[in-house]
């Protein structure tokens, strides 16, 4: 039977429909599997005491308090040293960088830093900070280490937003008497911002759930006491689950998966809270 | 977080600017407000190794509208962005010959684009407020030259948007925010925004090419208001417009596209469109090519 081109056409545009379909459900699919296993798993071990007590018999009762604590501690860190830095990077690279080799240099540079694995961050952090720069394992040193890995997330992203931001809406400010500066600063800036806390956002949820870059620099196995300065050791939730799995014989199941649940639901709760903001701010966007 | 680190950088910056603003305050009272003539002496400009327009000598007169008509690509708008020297934003281009601006050289080596800017308000081919409200869109150029006072600030924004025929329909609602506006209001906005520094030439660059017919003509209207405030320069590939509010025209071509281009004729508008000195102006203004 011969086909019309259109009668072609029509199949064509419907098997590929069938196929991007499959493909978007499978994404969804797993990750919401992911999320409600995780769910499933994790919120029997939930309690009061759980969130709120230390961890006892090494892990086996008790809570993650100081573990939770620790994690937003070195998140904060990470959140001070990569925001300011990360957008000045970015706003260099989008509006002031020339058009020179040195810049094609430093826009590798990032790229290459993003895809570094995490644990030779983790390596570079012990030598770096822990050991040349002395300032020992401690919840600054793995702030600095964090910040190392989620620097060109930021970077990128700030670079991107900018980059969306039409010409002439910089000529506008520009024309109007204002400086380079005043314009990134009140014009191209905040009509960038929702790309931009999506970057932070990203690299921020990555630093709360790395291992690799704060096993050598800071993170402890058990700790009674919160970490009490940026000079002080702490817990953290993803090392918990690791040292719990690999290190805890009859480890409690109810309790590893508790951690991960609020691992992922801490993370999940600032990715919501930044979209929700986000399709406020977009609604304002007519570009 | 980000607004509080913002308002500590404004707080710093406004600080800096206060200081910016003094200075400028001294010039603008020993220097009477011009009367916004520009005079264009031999002037070219180059996109890096290629010359665009060339020698280009025409004076625009003040309190009058001066169109700048020719097809698409023959400089008109390059030609515009000399006279506040956007043209050094765009980077690796030149311009030479003497552009004058009541006088004073606007190349000089001493002359700041941002005090210039302030004087040459520049509208755009397409609507771009800023991503803020009715007032603060405004407010932008005079919070720019450290106006901070908001008795002071209302009163700028009232007479920006009275001066562009915006006022009667935004009045009730200054905070709304701009995007919520339509295009045709969205432009009259933008020329708000350009008449709150108060300068003395108004520069728009093909203004009403993204508008309908009727927010067109409310532009069109507003133009023909305005100049008798304010120089206006209006690069338009519109002919009709050109003929219906300018009072000079100048009319620019470029006849091969490894020449540049050149200004062909300049003159009184009903004499360009009448009776053409140049046998190129009136194929182009009846229609024979561009």
């Amino acid at each position: 039977m011969r086909l019309s081109r259109r009668q072609r056409a029509r199949i064509f545009e419907a098997v590929a429909r069938a196929l991007l379909g499959t493909a978007a459900a499978l994404v969804v699919g797993v990750a919401g599997f992911l999320l409600l296993y995780i769910a499933f798993r994790g919120i029997p071990g939930l309690s009061w005491e759980f969130l709120t007590d230390v961890p006892r018999n090494r892990g086996r009762e008790g809570g993650i308090f100081p573990a939770l604590v620790g994690t937003l501690y070195v998140v904060f860190g990470t959140g001070v040293l990569t925001v300011p830095l990360g957008i000045l990077g970015g706003v260099y690279l989008s509006e002031y960088a020339p058009r020179s080799p040195s810049t094609r240099f430093i826009r590798l540079a990032v790229a290459n830093m993003a895809g570094v694995p995490s644990i030779v961050y983790g390596l570079f952090g012990l030598a770096a900070f822990v050991l040349a720069a002395g300032i020992g394992r401690s919840v600054l040193a793995a702030s600095l280490t964090l910040t190392c890995m989620t620097l060109p997330v930021v970077i990128t992203a700030t670079e991107e937003a900018l980059r969306q931001i039409p010409a002439d809406l910089r000529h506008a400010a520009l024309a109007l008497g204002a400086s380079r500066l005043r314009t990134v600063w009140t014009v191209v800036l905040p009509a960038a911002a929702p790309g931009i806390v999506t970057g932070i956002v990203l690299g921020l949820a990555r630093a709360a759930g790395e291992t690799a870059p704060i096993l050598f620099t800071g993170a402890v196995f058990q700790m009674r006491r919160l970490p009490d300065g940026p000079g002080s050791q702490f817990m953290a939730l993803p090392y918990h689950i690791y040292t719990q799995v690999t290190s805890v014989p009859n480890w409690n199941r109810d309790l590893v998966w508790g951690t991960a649940f609020i691992l992922v639901a801490t993370v999940s709760a600032a990715s919501a809270l930044a979209a929700v903001w986000r399709s406020f701010k977009r609604r304002r966007t007519a570009w | 977080m980000v607004t509080g680190l913002r308002s500590a950088v404004m707080a710093v910056s406004a600080a800096a600017w206060s200081s910016a603003e003094e200075g400028a305050r001294v010039v603008e009272e020993t220097s009477p407000q011009g009367s916004g003539r520009f005079e264009l002496r031999s002037v070219s400009v180059a996109y890096g190794p290629e010359t665009v327009i060339e020698d280009v000598t025409m004076n625009i007169p003040p309190q009058a509208v001066t169109a700048l008509i020719g097809p698409s690509g023959c400089g008109k708008s390059t030609l515009l962005r000399c006279l506040n020297r956007m043209n050094d934003e765009l980077g690796n281009v030149r311009v030479s010959g003497t552009i004058a601006l009541d006088g004073q050289d606007i190349m000089a080596r001493g002359v700041d684009p941002v005090d210039l800017r302030m004087r040459v308000g520049q509208v755009f081919q397409r609507p771009n407020p800023f991503p803020m409200s009715i007032y603060d869109n405004v407010a932008y150029g005079p919070r720019t030259q450290g106006i901070r006072r908001r008795d002071e600030l209302d009163a700028i924004v009232e007479d920006s948007l009275r001066r562009a025929a915006l006022w009667d329909e935004v009045k009730g609602s200054l905070k709304k925010h701009a995007f919520d506006l339509s295009g045709g209001q969205q432009q009259r906005l933008c020329i708000a925004r350009a008449l709150a520094t108060h300068p003395e030439v108004l520069l728009m660059d093909e203004p009403a090419s993204a508008l309908d017919p009727i927010s067109t003509q409310q532009i069109e209207d507003t133009v023909a208001e305005l100049k008798r405030s304010v120089t206006i320069v209006i690069v338009t590939h519109n002919m009709q417009q050109a003929a219906r509010i300018s009072d000079q025209t100048a009319f620019m071509l470029r006849e091969r596209l490894d020449m540049p281009a050149r200004l062909i004729e300049v003159g009184e508008t009903r004499k360009v469109f009448t009776n053409p000195d140049d046998p190129r102006t009136e194929a182009y203004i009846t229609g024979r090519f561009g």
